[in-house]
């Protein structure tokens, strides 16, 4: 197995992995509809080639390169080139809007600009009065730019010839190409990562040499990741975890990166290439379910019953299967004849067959979501981490794998929890700063040199993980000093189908109360199945065995924060059923679909207020805009619900 | 590159006149499209635009008057013919195999090009297996151009109607056409899909360098696109020129708005 080792650079990296592995693919691209590889060999060759290009543009060690566009090869060796030449890369998401690119360019000082095609190119142009420090534009795909000024945008495959017959044509250029790749050393940046922005402007995250070198080395070895792995790269190359775990990882291993056709065609290059290393956001793999559960109820009847009846089976043994924890010999063989029949074949339609480790983050994962790539057998595992870490803080190891809890230190990082409940770590890969941002690199910093995360969490009690429970900013505390995550309670209760959305309150009150939205869809399809008429989405809301309905969800809420010491105070005393869904048109969400807590809080007060007075029932009037844009008004009388407490005594009664 | 802006007259078109029975479908028609340009017709319903383009690719034969095409000039001209001299088409009502996937129906597109027979083609072995590489690749460059890699292998017939025009349009480009006739190309489509295929159109004639005539409604798109227009009315030709002076015709104005009595 590959770590770093003693080679404390990407380029020296890319010599060793063209000496070690020769003629095993490093990149592979699918071009014209043909998988088309380039061996470690090639690829040194390239990027060297594709450096001396660079360097007769004008490119110097400590210029700033920024790389716009798709997961391309030739992106990826913008990187390596840059970083081969001591210039520093730096990626920037594709789909920023020209404001938003302008500001990291100019913010970099980005001397150099390597795009993916017209379309970014354009971006750049249309705002290249403010940025001049921008000397020259390469690019990818040449399509549509014939037109275009070369003596300021050239194609990046003219660079790389241009760069071979000067190499060929001048020893001294070699020479000099290699004196730079000799004289990089580990306390270089590798590569500065804007931050994506969404807590106030987007920070430029530097991180070294060293450092990526590393982490990577330590997760390496944790996955057991080797030359033989295969990932795809479809992440956005700006977000750290593309950068991290395809191409700081794959330099590190030495494994093969495999770049999608395009971005539609994610799903059948997954397959054909069969990645046995693999993230997805929780998002990406509730898609891919929900999207195998449609074409599941248009397949015929009797496909359907074995489907479900595996899938049940699964959600039994499949777990403790994959734990290797013991199962009875009867599970352990309708489990087999279920691998033959169902969750193999839907694996390979997946294209997850040969994943061997996999992994989310981000955001909570559903724990039924979870539990479902588990039981069938895909070994999906939770991290949590953050670009100032580069990647990872913790990581669940195999055989420890909890929905709820995001695993222990990753190895080498070092944890602990502030007074205030926040998260604060300190890892071999963490950032050497902000790009010129002394100030708020000192804000991130604890004294002893500790990064505070901005989250809070706390070590479960039982299996040592790490919870993460809120954004720090966000954890309130009760009036008797318990502490209060509205996050974490409302992901519980909309982890429930009927419940849309849930909005939490306790900050400095003597309690925590619940505005809810139930979900229309599944509450109506509920109402028809048990004969419950109704006439609008209100009367929907208002209904008493809706209600009845959703204080079960709420009770199943408060009964797990039981199990969670810390959080045990903060359970759900009353809650009430809003009249009408929260709306993006009224202002009420984030046009990202984020509820506005303090937007919420305002509109609804007088409901807010009936919440904590002890009545059962209050009136409210809400101004709503319908589709067309008219304005009108809705008024209600919505009821209160009152919830009982569960205390530890009483949930050992009911498990008794 | 964009094919240079000659005045060599590629196709010209004198004094046809077509009908069915009592209907005259276009009365003494002339006009002419420039090599590299792209042309447009336009007209209200009805005003013979689609019958003239299948005058031109051979279709309906006129009952009077002369094309020639290329310095040939041809009273009658079967559509193959027309197929085999350069000019490839698509259709107002998308016309593709519905059952195929979107990558035979522009494999269908290179028929003209094989140049092997049958028999080669059926054993598929050395050379015959070599051609069909090199049509596969153009195709696959067809492919990435019009940016549906994505459907390549979806049987047409399940496409959303955008993407079939697409691939109708990926077919006749297959032949690598000097001239395309595009039957309504944006008909029926959103915003963000004519935006799309405005695109494809410009950027077929501006890197293969191909001659475009095309019918279309939108008037936005018609004078953003060409170069010029014609226009049609009950089978007469009323106008034609530059979009801008287009625009200006009085004859124009009220054959679309009609006129005070």
């Amino acid at each position: 197995m590959a770590g770093g080792g003693s080679f404390d650079t990407f380029p020296k990296l890319l010599l060793r992995n063209a000496a070690r592995f020769g003629a095993r693919p490093a990149f592979r691209h699918k071009d014209l509809g043909i998988w088309q590889s380039w061996t470690w060999v090639q690829v040194a060759e390239i990027v060297r080639a594709y450096a001396a290009g660079l360097h007769r543009l004008g490119v110097q060690p400590g210029d700033t390169i920024a790389v716009v566009g798709s997961n391309r090869p030739k992106l990826y060796w913008t990187i390596m080139a840059a970083q081969a030449l001591r210039a520093i890369p730096v990626p920037v998401y594709s789909d920023a809007v020209a404001d938003e690119l302008a500001f990291v360019l100019a913010h970099a000082e980005a001397k150099l600009v390597a795009a993916q095609d017209q379309e970014q190119v354009d971006k750049v142009l249309s705002v290249c009065d403010r940025l001049p420090q921008l000397d020259k534009i390469v690019y990818d795909e040449p399509r549509g730019l014939d037109d275009y000024d070369h003596s300021r945008s050239i194609a990046i495959g003219n660079v790389i010839e241009d760069g071979r017959a000067a190499l060929a044509a001048d020893a001294a250029l070699g020479q000099r190409i290699d004196e730079f790749v000799q004289a990089g050393n580990g306390s270089d940046i590798a590569v500065i990562l804007y931050t994506s922005g969404t807590t106030g402007t987007s920070k430029g995250v530097m991180l070294s040499t060293r450092g990526c070198i590393d982490a990577a080395t330590d997760t390496t070895r944790f996955d057991g990741l080797t030359h033989d792995d295969m990932v795809l790269a479809y992440l956005p190359l700006a977000w750290v975890g593309d950068h991290y775990l395809n191409y700081v990882q794959g330099l590190v291993a030495g494994f093969c990166m495999a770049c999608p056709e395009s971005s539609d065609t994610i799903e059948q290059d997954r397959r054909e290439i069969g990645p046995t290393f693999y993230f997805a956001p929780p998002r990406g793999f509730e898609a891919m379910l929900t999207r195998v559960m449609i074409r599941m109820q248009d397949a015929a009847p009797i496909k359907r019953r074995m489907f479900h009846y595996f899938l049940d089976l699964a959600r039994r043994y499949g777990e403790r299967v994959l734990t290797g924890n013991p199962v009875p010999l009867s599970g352990r063989l309708l489990y087999a004849l279920g691998r033959l029949l169902v969750y193999e074949p839907l694996k390979n339609v997946l294209g997850l067959s040969r994943v061997r480790v996999a992994y989310t983050a981000g955001e909570a994962i559903g724990p039924d979501l979870f539990a479902f790539y588990r039981s069938i057998g895909l070994n999906l595992k939770q991290l949590y981490g953050q670009t100032e870490a580069f990647l990872y803080v913790t990581c669940q190891p195999d055989g420890e794998i909890y929905s709820d809890t995001v695993g222990p230190a990753a190895p080498n990082v070092d944890i602990r929890i502030a007074e205030s409940g926040e998260v604060q770590f300190r890892s071999p890969g963490m950032f050497v700063g902000y790009f010129k941002d002394q100030a708020r690199t000192a804000e991130t910093m604890t004294s002893d040199g500790y990064v505070k995360t901005g989250d809070a969490g706390y070590f479960d009690e039982k299996t040592g993980h790490l919870k993460i429970i809120d954004r720090a900013k966000d954890v309130g505390w009760l009036a008797d000093g318990t502490m209060f995550a509205p996050k974490h309670l409302e992901n519980k209760l909309k982890f429930f189908p009927n419940i849309k959305e849930a909005i939490t309150f306790g900050d400095s009150r003597e309690f925590v109360c619940a505005m809810l939205n139930i979900d229309a869809v599944a509450v109506a399809n509920w109402a028809e199945r048990n004969n419950v008429a109704y006439g609008s989405y209100q009367e929907l809301a208002a209904h008493p065995l809706v209600y009845d309905m959703v204080a079960n969800d709420v009770a199943a809420v408060n009964l797990s924060l039981v199990k969670e010491k810390a959080l045990a105070g903060a359970q759900i005393r009353r809650f009430l059923i809003l009249h009408k869904e929260l709306d993006a048109d009224d202002g009420e969400l984030t046009r990202t679909q984020k509820v506005r807590r303090r937007f919420i809080t305002e509109r609804y007060a007088p409901l807010l207020t009936a919440l904590y007075d002890g009545s059962h029932e209050a009136d409210i009037s809400t101004e709503v805009t319908f589709e067309d844009g008219r304005k009108g008004m809705i008024a209600a009388r919505v009821r209160i619900r009152d919830m009982q407490a569960v205390g530890p005594a009483e949930s050992l009664g009911k498990a008794a | 590159m964009r094919a240079p802006d000659t005045n060599e007259i590629m196709l010209q078109v004198d004094g046809i006149a077509l009908a069915f029975g009592g209907v005259r479908a276009l009365r003494d028609v002339t006009f002419n499209i420039r090599r590299g340009e792209i042309r447009a017709i336009i007209g209200p319903n009805g005003a013979g635009k689609t019958s003239l383009l299948n005058v031109v690719n051979g279709f309906y034969h006129p009952n009077h008057g002369a094309i020639t095409f290329k310095g040939r000039t041809r009273a009658r001209m079967q559509p193959f013919e027309a197929a085999r001299g350069g000019i490839a088409r698509t259709f107002q009502n998308v016309a593709l195999f519905k059952g195929m996937s979107a990558l035979d129906n522009i494999m269908a597109g290179r028929t003209l090009k094989v140049r092997r027979g049958l028999l080669w083609q059926m054993l598929r072995y050395g050379p015959a297996l070599a051609e069909e590489r090199e049509h596969r690749h153009r195709v696959e460059e067809i492919i990435d151009f019009l940016e549906i890699e994505a459907i390549r292998k979806v049987p047409v017939g399940r496409l959303p109607y955008g993407l079939q025009k697409r691939v109708e349009l990926g077919r006749a480009l297959a032949m690598e056409p000097d001239l395309l006739l595009l039957d309504e190309p944006m008909a029926g489509m959103n915003l963000e899909e004519k935006e799309d295929m405005s695109r494809f159109i410009i950027d077929v004639n501006s890197h293969y360098g191909t001659t475009i005539a095309l019918i279309e409604h939108d008037m936005a798109v018609v004078m953003d696109l060409s170069d010029r227009v014609a226009v049609l009315d009950h089978g007469i030709k009323i106008a034609d020129g530059t979009p801008d002076e287009v625009k200006k015709s009085q004859a124009v104005i009220e054959a679309y708005l009609g006129v005070a009595h």
